[in-house]
């Protein structure tokens, strides 16, 4: 299956890049901005059924590995089962 | 009393931190690669600055998750002293063996420059009177700006866990925190490099002294030997 993993900045953590990139959008005369967050998209290709079992091995790894919990969130969609 | 430095592919600093246990401070040194899964006889385990796996995902982020990672937990938890350096600063909070993170500067900036470091009284050896109100310590780092939720940020103060404060924050860091430790008093980090301001040719040699700093927290004994 498909999956897609988001990875954005807390609401509440700073996000330098954002700040610049929402600067360039005004500069570019991208009216009526409200603000401007950049994360990443990480997309796995993984061999497994969806089972709650491996919806938290997901969870887990998303957690320890794909994300910082104490600066980031993530959201998982599975695109393609 | 060994010095262990880590060596991690990406790491760059570790021949800088090397020569300064080794030929600074005169200790047994050696190196150890990230793929052993023990650090042998080691009192002091030091994490250098470079840039662990590309910096790839996030600063610290692979690297944490090396074989020799588990053996660095293992000896923190039983209270062995471990000093990260810059990217050795990151992949300590990215391993949880100290609180907070590090992300981009705020001015997006590369801040390459010998930066001003007010000393926080922190420990026993760790503190103005042994160190002076302040100390200069290159830097070089694009992703040094601390990070710490409120309450978080609350206990750092409370324990005074904080070691060095910019006296011109390049970063954008929380509390203008260039260093902290663990609570146990045994995890050292900080975003300025003592390795490279020892030599007489280093912009600064105040970092034999941080270095000793941190070593007296567990071996107060070696510093008075190595004067």
């Amino acid at each position: 299956m498909k999956i897609n993993v988001f990875v954005t900045p807390k609401k509440n953590v700073l996000d330098p890049q954002g700040a610049a990139v929402g600067h360039a959008l005004e500069s570019l005369g991208f009216q009526g901005l409200k603000g401007t967050r950049v994360g990443k998209l990480i997309e796995l290709e993984v061999e497994a059924a969806d089972t709650p079992d491996f919806r938290a091995r997901l969870d887990q790894v998303c957690r320890d590995l794909l994300s910082n919990p104490v600066i980031e969130d993530f959201r998982c969609e599975i695109v393609q089962k | 009393m060994n010095v262990a430095v880590l060596q991690f592919p990406g790491s760059n600093c570790d021949q800088d931190v090397f020569h300064l246990f080794a030929g600074g401070l005169r200790l047994p040194t050696r190196y150890v690669w990230h793929k052993e899964t023990g650090l042998g006889a080691a009192d002091l385990v030091v994490i250098p600055g470079g840039f662990s796996y590309g910096d790839y995902l996030r600063c610290g982020a692979i690297a944490r998750f090396s074989p020799v990672m588990a053996a660095v937990r293992d000896f923190a938890g039983a209270g062995g002293l471990v000093f990260g350096i810059c990217n050795g600063f990151q992949i300590l909070c990215e391993a949880g063996l100290l609180p907070g993170a590090l992300i981009r500067n705020a001015s997006l900036e590369f801040r390459c420059l010998t930066s001003a470091l007010k000393v926080e009284a922190s420990t026993e050896a760790f503190n103005p009177r042994s160190l002076g109100a302040a100390v200069r310590l290159p830097i070089g780092h694009g992703e040094g700006n601390y990070r710490i939720d409120e309450p978080g940020l609350a206990r750092l103060e409370a324990n005074r866990q904080v070691l060095l404060r910019y006296v011109e924050n390049p970063n954008g860091s929380l509390g203008d925190i260039a260093g902290i430790r663990n609570e146990s008093g045994n995890v050292f980090g900080m975003m300025p490099h003592p390795d490279r301001a020892f030599e007489r040719f280093h912009p600064s040699q105040d970092g034999l002294a941080v270095a000793r700093a941190v070593l007296a927290a567990r071996f107060p004994e070696v510093l008075r030997r190595t004067g």
